[in-house]
């Protein structure tokens, strides 16, 4: 009965590694404390008293990694949102409007007048006077299709051409959709992070779900009305040609067209063409600045391409109204006095300095690209986190103090050695918990409270082995020997068919269910370990130390 | 000899078919029972399956259920459940209730307008109130979460099966599979009897069940594997009572420490896992039990191939045969 060197020392290491790694989260506080200074110092705050007093509160060259705890035991809210996808191929298709008329009134001459029809969503249908000149207009909407450039897609383009009597029908083809929504939901990712991130909560989850859903789990944040709130308000900036203004708010506002509510101008409506010149995506800065009035006022410039657009449409519409719009609602539609070139220019209304920083904070976070509709919706209060902490802490002392008990009234000294390494045991499973920074969760402690029950089975079918072939005659090292050899396979196949269920429950399962799969999963494999190779090393070293003549199981 | 606390004695020789009628037939009939009782009386669905909002509020006074029902009257929520939360963890003067509210829409989450409304009543005629949490799943997840955990358990079922016929014979694959839905089924039978919330979490117990369930089968049957090597002329039926009695003090001492830390977190744990915790807890009652009673009576109906020293086709047991020249 020799263990090889290599792996005794192996096995040592293991077990200090493990309590080791542990060590921080008994002192949960401090540690957090040390991590949250040092992030901040990392981020470039200021060194202040108290900053480099927190940062002391835990030395540096200790392993400072603590196990994440998940919504239900900090506290925070849970929010699942949709987001509406086909929103945008509304706009992508209204998109294509000018540049289809532009391009079919070059051909005049074959397909006649055209009119936008009523479309679909995914669709643009345009009707057109000469039904003749269909086939020519098929041909002009083609050229202003573009080959789709996406790995599934390859070789397609993005727009489908048909026709039918005198409409022409230009419809998004599937691999665009595919392409198109990837990028709404990468959009929406992506600004729903930084609004979450202005608050400046600590480690807020952010991840997309399936195809166009998306995950958002904030720490410490109020309540998920209150996230709701942060990352629903929208700011949609669109700037639009007026036709004409009015008072009358039922005005028929006519095809291609939008009725819309002034909002400082009291029972003032306009009326704008649906299709905007520029849009807020097009803006590359925004900031509060005053008018020349010294009213505050938000300054902004375009990109390159807004830019252009803008200062296009300026150049040859002189004397014209121009609308403001964010959200559906006209800021302000002054009069364009000249051609605005270089694409800056300064949005006036009658903000507060308050209003006109919010909006261009607003304004440079970007407007979602498409609506999103919550799913699910979860706040748990910090209180209630903390008295599921306590009530699994008690849990946790009291089956851990019951479970040793009973081995050791069941296996003596065995039962020692096993009460031993299921510390250990636990001290793995903590470790790799800070290490892989996994969330521990409350159906998470309920696992690793149950994994000190289920622990310790792996060293009660050693131990029951090695009485067996004691009574069965043989010597004690044989017996040791034998017990561990031949508990092995089932040690293995019962903890394997464990695995199994957890290994997918971690795939199937979601939020607090999945920190249960993950601890359980950890679990098993720990104990699978610490029965193996501590337990072992244990034995063998008490008994190589003691050399007893008979042992007692 | 030193003290040891033994809850079955060195060698026992109990027949466990003796009683076979009564148990097995037992187990049929409960599990039979089981399987048609949700249909009468129906699971009691938590949000995650049905949709909705679950409230729980917290107060120094006294929970009035009565009280908070006509707060909500004006509102118009649809169906309203009420009821005290009741746990030996919480402090004198901590008065907890726990709200459900029906879906409000098709599709989504209750609206924070909604929320804020119930909770502006509640506060009215309890100004103590607090909200300690607010859950809100909308229908078109729910059925989704249906759909997935009814996957989950399935998927796990046949994973472990499949196991256990690589590593077994098929007898022993049909044996742990009528074990599991044994223990599954029963486990829900009873969530159905006493209208016990049926949530994910649930979901998550009955697949710790499968584990813990199919773990102590697989142990019973590693032994019975052993023991047909062994004893290669002995009736399977004498040799199935042989190996139930050598890992019978094992089933029990496992069984007996996972017991007592379930309890201990069922007692102590609080009440928002004690549904789940009490799952699990009767799930490895009734695990014990059917791998004691259950599966290795589908492999005696079966019959099982005596002669194991041969490597099989399915790449059998290869590490037993270093122990079986005995």
């Amino acid at each position: 009965m020799q263990i090889p060197a290599w792996k005794r020392i192996l096995t040592w290491v293991l077990c200090v590694a493990a309590l080791v790694f542990a060590a921080p989260n008994a002192f949960y506080p401090r540690v957090e404390k040390h991590n949250d200074a040092v992030a901040a110092l990392a981020k470039g705050a200021p060194e202040t008293p108290e900053l480099l007093a927190d940062k002391a509160l835990w030395p540096d060259w200790l392993p400072s990694d603590i196990v994440n705890l998940g919504l239900d035991l900090r506290g925070g809210a849970h929010l699942l949102a949709e987001v509406r996808v086909q929103d945008v191929y509304k706009a992508r298709m209204q998109g294509y409007w000018p540049e289809l008329r532009k391009a079919l009134q070059a051909e005049r001459a074959t397909v006649g007048g055209v009119r936008k029809a009523p479309s679909p969503d995914d669709e643009l249908r345009v009707t057109i006077e000469n039904p003749e000149g269909m086939a020519k207009a098929v041909e002009v909407a083609e050229g202003l299709s573009t080959p789709v450039i996406s790995l599934t897609g390859a070789g397609q383009r993005d727009l489908d051409v048909t026709s039918d009597g005198t409409t022409l029908i230009l419809k998004l083809t599937d691999v665009e959709k595919a392409a198109t929504d990837d990028r709404t939901i990468q959009q929406s990712l992506e600004i729903v992070r930084r609004r979450v991130d202005e608050v400046g909560t600590r480690e807020p989850t952010i991840q997309r779900q399936g195809a166009n859903r998306i995950l958002i789990q904030v720490p410490g944040i109020g309540s998920a009305a209150e996230l709701k709130a942060l990352i629903g308000t929208t700011a949609k900036l669109t700037f639009h040609p007026v036709i004409k203004r009015t008072t009358n708010g039922n005005e028929l506002a006519g095809p291609g067209n939008l009725l819309v509510q002034s909002i400082d101008e009291q029972g003032v409506f306009y009326v704008l063409e649906e299709t905007p010149v520029v849009t807020g995506e097009e803006l590359v800065d925004a900031r509060p600045d005053f008018d020349q009035n010294g009213a505050p006022a938000v300054a902004f410039r375009f990109d390159p391409s807004g830019a252009r657009k803008f200062g296009d449409y300026t150049a040859e519409n002189v004397g014209q109204l121009f609308a403001i719009v964010l959200d559906n609602e006209v800021i302000s539609a002054p009069q364009i006095r000249t051609h605005i070139a270089g694409g800056s220019g300064i949005i006036t209304g009658s903000f507060s300095v308050e209003e006109a920083t919010n909006l261009a904070v607003l304004l440079r976070a970007g407007a979602l690209p498409a609506e999103m509709t919550f799913l699910e919706e979860r706040t748990v209060g910090p209180e209630l986190g903390q008295d599921s902490i306590d009530a699994g802490k008690i849990a946790a002392a009291v089956g851990y103090t019951a479970v040793i008990l009973y081995m050791i009234a069941s296996y003596g000294l065995f039962g020692v050695l096993a009460s031993v390494a299921l510390a250990i045991n636990m001290a793995m499973i903590f470790a790799i918990f800070s290490l892989i920074g996994s969330t521990l969760t409350l159906p998470g402690i309920a696992a690793v409270v149950l994994t000190m029950g289920m622990a310790v089975d792996a060293n009660v079918l050693i131990f029951e082995r090695i009485r067996e072939e004691l009574r069965g005659g043989k010597g004690p090292t044989r017996a040791i020997e034998l017990g561990f050899e031949k508990a092995l396979s089932a040690i293995v196949d019962s903890n394997i068919t464990t695995l199994i269920g957890g290994v997918i429950l971690f795939f199937l399962g979601s939020g607090p269910v999945k920190g249960f799969a993950v601890a359980l999963s950890v679990g098993i494999i720990t104990s699978v370990i610490t029965a193996v190779f501590v337990t072992r090393l244990f034995v063998v070293t008490w008994y190589g130390w003691k050399r007893p003549k008979t042992i007692i199981v | 000899m030193a003290f040891r606390l033994k809850l079955v004695p060195d060698n026992t020789k109990i027949d466990f078919f003796k009683a076979a009628r009564l148990t097995f037939g037992g187990s049929l009939l409960v599990l039979t029972i089981s399987i048609l009782l949700p249909f009468f009386t129906g699971l009691n669905f938590g949000i995650d399956f049905r949709g909705g909002t679950t409230i729980r509020t917290e107060s120094t006074a006294p929970v009035d259920v009565g009280a908070y029902r006509q707060a909500l009257a004006p509102l118009n929520l649809g169906d309203v459940s009420i009821a005290q939360v009741f746990d030996p963890t919480f402090d004198e003067n901590q008065h907890v209730a726990q709200i459900r509210i029906q879906a409000q829409g098709d599709e989504e989450a209750i609206t924070p307008e909604v929320i804020e409304k119930i909770e502006g009543a509640l506060t009215a005629i309890d100004p103590e109130m607090t909200f300690p949490s607010v859950e809100s799943v909308g229908p078109k997840v729910s059925g989704e979460l249906i759909k997935s955990a009814v996957i989950a358990v399935l998927a796990a079922t046949a994973a472990i099966c499949v196991y256990v016929w690589l590593r077994f014979e098929w007898q022993f694959a049909v044996g742990a599979l009528v074990a599991l839905i044994h223990d599954v089924m029963i486990t829900v039978g009873i969530f159905a009897l006493f209208q016990i919330k049926f949530d994910l979490t649930i979901i998550a117990a009955l697949l710790t069940i499968l584990g813990y369930s199919i773990n102590d089968t697989v142990v019973v049957f590693d032994r019975l594997r052993e023991n047909l090597m062994k004893y290669k002329t002995m009736p399977l039926r004498d040799v199935m009572n042989l190996t139930v009695n050598e890992t019978l003090s094992r089933t029990l001492m496992t069984s007996g420490t996972t017991l007592l830390a379930l309890i201990s977190l069922l007692i102590f744990g609080g009440d928002v896992i004690r549904g789940f915790v009490f799952a699990i807890t009767f799930g490895v009652l009734i695990g014990t039990y059917s791998s004691i009673y259950v599966a290795k009576n589908i492999v005696l109906m079966l019959g099982v191939k005596r002669d194991w020293s041969k490597p099989t086709d399915e790449g059998g047991p290869k590490g037993e045969q270093l122990y079986t020249a005995k």
